[in-house]
């Protein structure tokens, strides 16, 4: 490891060379640059997956470790170069003071020549990643839902901005459950009617899957919150009976199809490593991810226009939000949070019908408090329009 | 009925196969032990498998289900390439059975269909089933009579019924015809997956990705600009203890047919319309067809025996004293020969195929070697240490593509000398990198025959090597080589003939 104090991104180009040319290796097969644009909280663990996943994808990874404050403007740099720590190549930049508002300065020299740029946030993401200043150098974009706590109004803001080459690795968890599902339906089950998808409060994964569903089958697709981990299940009612995909535990999964026999699945929980991996594996648009956005803006529209009771396809056409973007309702959190259990006890109490789940398991699990994913019912901005979409204040 | 969760732009999903199960046919082999159950294990672990696959092991042992599932376990704790992880083994294990049986006895197979059938009910195989036949070629129409009799070759409906069958087809033009014949009978054509294992399908596709999907090597890759090209594949092991099987097969029919024929024809063949299954196998058939053989087999082709010696650091035994290797044995255990390709594109650049075993290293690469420049502008000190430019697929280890040129020598002096550029598909890429068997296998459970050798080209690749075995079989012992070397001194007489010199690979 070479420790670069107070430098600039030159002086860390020139280690790099310096550093190959003495372990004699000079041929460079690296077959792309990440860049990580995180904090001090995120980036050991970005860092840590980023350098495995370099064991399947050769390629140069450059984290930009943000430290906005007072203090001077400067850059410290770490670079690894091949060992022990994988193929590639590790380039940890600090950018202290006003620096860090000026994070493409220190990325664009770093970049390898004429190869995919992939640019990723861990934590916090731009509302724009294609407008972002590293962000608009990159052909693929990864953002993470998963770690933001108003997750609903974040996906609305994704299919808002949807720029060709974004992606999300709450997208990417969803994989071995779509692949499960998707092999489900190879056989003939019949032709679904209903789809329902069980997780855990705050996993944007599984409303990710609900809007796949939503779109591809055209049926109407209920979320349902269960204690977790993750997605625990995903039932498809068809016209011969049930499709049920369960992973109560978040280990060992459970396949259960019309006319068959039930039986055990695979279904794991992947490291953030094997995500990325996934990720880094196909750097064209992804298509299906956007259709998925829209099946979720779809969902969370309707379970606003349907106040207290369950998540339904009203008859009425909903705006057709995924024929122009500037349509797009972006779902917003309700300020006032109140508990889940209370707003049950609240519904009972007020005579509100109550749906299947709060009957059959009232502490566990729960309809999608629609009353918490009230749409802001405000407009995004046109796609090319510089202003930000309305975003919750942290 | 199109399942509405698929769509070609989701490249996210894999293929999954369909319910199905798996009997395999002699389970206590090498390379079902080593190979074949590792390889099902791994595909379960990434998901691949029906959730309800099944793996019934026949063999003639007085083995129960779970004395079965124990060598199963076992081979799979110890060659398989992904971690071992009790979910998935909890899964695969509760699929496995075991029938004991004698491939000759009617009542054995009786058996089986009982055990096949009634996994169609517990684990929803819905009667699809794959033959796998890991048993030695000779008992191969046994066996396959065997299924057309107990009713297990035939399916109802959707249902299908495949079998696999491992290389050597056949061991020479006649009995390749002839088992054709003998499977053909019983299955269709588009129903039998001929299995090379030593040829993945990852590496056909980075073959000819590098040469179709790249403008930079096709406007060379012909006899204006290759001198001549070299297939090798050498292993630095012995025949272990796979005496009954090599003993009278050799280097030859062992590698050379198909695994370095195939080699050839993708390194040689025309760009193929698609890369459809037909359109590849058409354009390897016109190549392997314009095929031809040197007028004097004696000169251009060269074979061995390894010699007692030391390789690599230990001592090791000649073949001639391997156990259940006859002394007077005439197998040979390295093989070169020379063909031509008489096209437009191919003609006068002598293609050198070799296989051996007891070699150097472990390698198997394709070499294309290219004309030296027609007029050096430098004095002969100068390019002294400048041999041809080479282009040079490395096929294992370390799978990648090699560019050899000449470059200056940094200093006041010129001097030009050959250096090497290196490509690998990543230096821990081959561990994630799924095994030659992984692919095979969930093809055949797919359905998808792209890469498996059809019996027209089997045909082909022995209408090659007939003469050359017949020639051999008239010449006594081959020639002993020093283990741990490159082969007999034959085989760098035969290039020194043409001039040229192998590769060290």
């Amino acid at each position: 490891m070479i420790i670069l104090d107070n430098t600039h991104a030159g002086a860390v180009t020139a280690a790099i060379e310096a550093e190959r040319r003495r372990m004699g290796s000079p041929a460079v097969s690296m077959v792309l640059t990440l860049i990580i644009v995180t904090d001090e909280l995120h980036q050991a663990d970005a860092l840590a997956a980023a350098s495995q996943a370099a064991r399947e994808h050769p390629m140069r990874i450059i984290g930009l470790i943000l430290r906005p404050g007072r203090g001077e403007a400067h850059l410290d740099a770490q670079v690894h170069v091949g060992g022990d720590d994988g193929p590639g190549e590790l380039i940890a930049c600090r950018l202290h003071g006003a620096l860090a508002k000026h994070a493409g300065s220190v990325a664009i020299p770093l970049l390898l020549p004429d190869t995919p740029v992939v640019a990723w946030w861990p934590g916090d993401a731009p509302d724009m990643p294609a407008a972002d200043p590293i962000g608009k150098h990159a052909q693929r974009r990864i953002t993470d839902t998963n770690s933001s706590s108003s997750y609903v109004e974040e996906l609305g803001i994704r299919l808002a901005n949807y720029e060709p080459g974004d992606t999300d690795l709450a997208w990417t968890r969803t994989t071995p459950w779509r692949s499960m599902l998707a092999a489900a339906l190879d056989q003939p089950v019949g032709r679904v009617t209903k789809a329902t998808v069980y997780v855990q409060a705050r996993v944007p994964s599984g409303l990710l899957i609900a809007g796949w569903l939503q779109r591809r089958l055209k049926v109407p697709t209920e979320v349902i919150h269960s204690k977790g981990p993750g997605i625990t299940k995903v039932v498809l009612t068809t016209t011969k009976g049930e499709v049920v995909l369960s992973r109560p535990d978040g280990r060992s999964a459970h396949l259960e199809m019309p006319d068959a026999p039930a039986s055990k699945v695979v279904l794991p929980r992947r490291t953030l490593a094997e995500q990325l991996a996934e990720e880094l594996r196909r750097l064209d648009p992804d298509e299906i991810y956007l259709q998925a956005l829209r099946g979720v803006d779809r969902i969370a529209h309707e379970a606003h226009s349907l106040p207290g009771i369950d998540i339904k396809r009203r008859v009425k056409k909903a705006p057709s939000a995924e024929k122009t973007v500037a349509n797009t309702v972006a779902a917003k959190k309700a300020p006032a949070k109140k508990s889940p259990t209370k707003k049950a006890v609240a519904k009972r109490a007020a005579g509100e019908p109550l749906s299947r789940e709060d009957r059959a398991k009232p502490t566990t699990q729960r309809v999608i408090n629609p009353a918490k994913i009230k749409s802001a019912a405000k407009k995004a901005p046109a796609k090319k329009s510089a202003t930000k979409p309305v975003r919750k204040a942290k | 009925m199109t399942n509405p969760l698929r769509d070609p732009d989701d490249r996210r999903l894999p293929r999954v196969a369909g319910p199905c199960g798996l009997v395999i046919f002699g389970v206590t082999g090498d390379l079902a032990r080593k190979k074949v159950m590792p390889a099902i294990y791994d595909l379960a672990n990434r998901g691949l498998l029906p959730p309800g696959f099944a793996l019934v092991g026949f063999a003639r042992r007085d083995w129960e289900t779970q004395d079965f599932a124990k060598i199963v376990h076992d081979s799979v704790r110890e060659h398989a390439r992904t971690e071992f992880r009790e979910e998935v083994w909890e899964q695969l294990s509760a699929g496995i059975r075991f029938v004991a049986g004698d491939l000759g006895s009617d009542e054995s197979f009786a058996e089986l269909k009982r055990v096949v059938d009634n996994l169609d009910d517990t684990r929803g195989t819905r009667g699809n089933h794959a033959f796998y036949l890991s048993i030695p070629p000779g008992l191969f129409p046994q066996v396959i009579q065997q299924l057309k009799r107990s009713g297990l070759a035939e399916s109802e409906a959707d249902a299908w019924r495949r079998v696999v069958i491992e290389k050597p087809f056949g061991h020479n033009l006649e009995s390749a015809r002839e088992l054709n014949r003998v499977v053909g009978e019983v299955f269709p054509s588009g129903s039998v997956f001929r299995i090379d294992h030593y040829l993945g399908k990852e590496t056909v596709q980075n073959m000819m990705a590098i040469r179709f999907a790249n403008s930079l090597y096709e406007p060379i890759w012909n006899s204006n600009y290759v001198d001549h090209v070299q297939i090798t594949m050498a292993e630095d092991i012995g025949i272990g203890g796979r005496a009954g099987y090599y003993d009278g097969i050799g280097a030859a029919r062992d590698v050379i047919q198909n695994h370095l024929l195939q080699l050839l024809a993708l390194t040689a063949m025309e760009e193929p319309t698609s890369f459809q299954a037909d359109s590849v196998r058409i354009e390897k058939e016109k190549v392997l067809s314009a095929v031809v053989l040197p007028r004097d087999i004696d000169k251009h082709t060269a074979r061995g025996q390894y010699a007692p010696g030391w390789q690599g650091g230990a001592e090791v035994r000649g073949y001639l004293e391997e156990d259940g290797i006859d002394p007077l044995s005439i197998t040979e255990t390295y093989a070169a020969i020379r063909v031509d390709i008489d096209n437009r594109r191919w003609a006068g650049v002598p293609f050198y195929l070799r296989a051996g075993k007891r070699l150097g290293r472990r390698v198997t690469e394709v070499a294309v070697v290219f004309k030296r420049a027609p007029h050096l502008p430098f004095s002969a000190t100068a390019t002294q240490e400048l041999s041809n430019n080479a282009v040079v697929f490395r096929i294992q280890p370390d799978e990648g593509l090699t560019v050899r040129f000449g470059s200056k020598v940094p200093g006041t002096a010129l001097e030009v000398r050959d250096v090497n550029m290196d490509f690998a598909y990543g230096a821990a890429f081959t561990e994630d990198s799924p095994e030659a068997y992984e692919r095979l296998i969930l093809d055949v459970l797919l359905g998808d025959p792209p890469l498996f050798p059809r019996h027209k080209e089997i045909e082909l690749q022995w209408t090659i090597l007939d003469p050359i075995l017949n020639r051999w079989a008239s010449r006594g012992q081959p020639e002993q080589y020093v283990s741990g070397g490159w082969g007999p001194q034959s085989a760098y007489e035969m290039l020194a003939r043409d001039g040229r010199m192998w590769r060290r690979p």
